[in-house]
């Protein structure tokens, strides 16, 4: 399969990069590791008019701490987030992540900027970077602004980005002493997750002393789950934490399709939760069923 | 058309190419390259990996002016002067293949995996090898080729 004819010009600058997509227009999309966008265009599911090859502009790339922060440029690909030693504390949830998504060459093309971008609800960063309150940076003709990945991701393959923006990374707090895990549930290994749920648990010595859920393909973006984070406040046992993850279900009905139906999903969301909130907790005896 | 120009097996192309051309159609039908399969076209089944500026990447995903500028190895870059690279003689030694078809994709998932971690576990190997299906099922004496061809370049 071959994609649509389309232009493609290669930016040498982020201010090239948003003049071009302004000429292109709507159609007109930026390009970076291409691993979300080249197999829609192959199954021309998406016909961009222009692709505006972003790939080489090195200032976009990299991981670096920042105060109580860290700072991920959009084209840091998968496989550097998931060796990047600045992700410390709770925020290590996203090196978890980026290390299980796709297969070792897809890490070395697949950017975080350009998952993100994509808003795909079946994708697993999304969901880690709504559990770590992070932000996302867009640059645009009329200069830079950040959104709250609570505010970024606003439906399927939607997001806040608007046409000619450019998302240029990810400020994510560090969450020093928290701990973190991602658990997802595939039917095979290179699967979509049917669910994901990320975790970050700050544990004390009287129990979990806060909580963070970020859900994966539990609707069309990623969700966070207030009433199990609410329950889970003081658990210290692994029945607490049971009947907290079951608060899952007071969430809205969580879509049916072919890989699983809305009553599974809950279900899955609730063992996962367990799970990972007592992976994340890092307390021995909780982590398995 | 675009113009690249890329370094395949240390040997510099320049090449016109449409937009929409993707790298594994250039190597094999402007370059004649055929040793990179085409297998499930959709970047799940690894048949056409090949090491782009030393990393493995999913030719079938990138388009061809993606590469422009970068250094790619194929499996037909394995050898060189008639001497078999330690993973092709590995494989041979191990038969580390049923029907073929996926043992280029194989040895350069491998070749990129190996120059990260030199001496890995038999299930790092098998993590490493997560994006290459083989559907003879011949995974056993695939991961015992990369164990063995580890040995050899470490010794």
């Amino acid at each position: 399969m071959i994609p649509a004819s389309f232009d493609y010009e290669r930016a040498s600058s982020l201010d090239e990069a948003l003049s071009l997509l302004a000429q292109g227009g709507e159609d007109a999309r930026p390009l970076a590791g291409g691993h979300s966008l080249l197999p829609l265009m192959r199954l021309r599911l998406a016909r961009p008019s222009l692709l505006v090859d972003i790939g080489g502009l090195e200032e976009l790339r990299g991981v670096r701490s920042d105060g109580d922060s860290v700072v991920i440029g959009a084209l840091t690909t998968h496989h550097e987030v998931a060796g990047a030693s600045e992700l410390t504390g709770g925020s290590g949830l996203l090196a978890t992540v980026a290390e299980g998504i796709g297969d070792p060459q897809v890490r070395h093309r697949g950017t975080l900027g350009g998952s993100v971008a994509h808003a795909d609800p079946a994708s697993d960063l999304p969901a880690a970077l709504l559990a770590l309150d992070a932000e996302v940076t867009l640059a645009g003709r009329d200069g830079e602004r950040s959104v709250a990945a609570a505010d970024f991701f606003v439906g399927p393959f939607m997001s806040a980005a608007a046409d000619g923006e450019i998302v240029t990374g990810v400020r994510v707090p560090k969450r020093e002493g928290w701990g973190s895990a991602y658990r997802k549930f595939q039917r095979r290994a290179q699967d979509w997750a049917i669910v994901g749920v990320a975790a970050v648990v700050n544990w004390t010595e009287d129990g979990i002393a806060g909580a963070v859920i970020g859900l994966t393909n539990m609707g069309g973006t990623p969700l966070r789950a207030p009433g199990v984070e609410a329950a889970l406040a003081g658990a210290s046992e692994k029945a607490q934490i049971l009947a907290a993850a079951s608060k899952v279900s007071e969430l809205e009905t969580p879509p049916a399709d072919e890989n699983a139906s809305s009553e599974y999903r809950l279900h899955l969301a609730q063992v996962l939760i367990a799970r990972a909130v007592a992976e994340a907790a890092g307390c021995p005896g909780m982590q398995r069923d | 058309m675009k113009r690249v120009s890329m370094t395949v097996n240390g040997v510099r192309h320049e090449a016109d190419v449409e937009s929409r051309t993707l790298l594994v159609h250039f190597i094999r039908e402007q370059l004649e390259l055929t040793g990179t399969n085409v297998g499930c076209d959709t970047s799940s089944c690894g048949a056409c990996t090949i090491l782009m500026n030393g990393q493995s990447v999913k030719s079938c995903t990138v388009l061809a002016v993606q590469a422009d500028g970068a250094a790619v190895t194929t499996v037909e870059g394995l050898a060189s002067n008639g001497d078999w690279h330690p993973v092709q003689k590995a494989f041979h030694e191990n038969h580390g293949l049923q029907c073929g078809f996926c043992t280029p994709g194989m040895m350069m998932a491998a070749v990129g995996y190996l120059d990260e971690n030199p001496a890995p576990t038999e299930e790092e190997v098998r993590l490493a090898l997560e994006g290459n299906l083989c559907r003879c099922t011949g995974y056993h004496n695939i991961v015992k080729a990369v164990l063995a061809a580890a040995d050899d370049m470490g010794s």
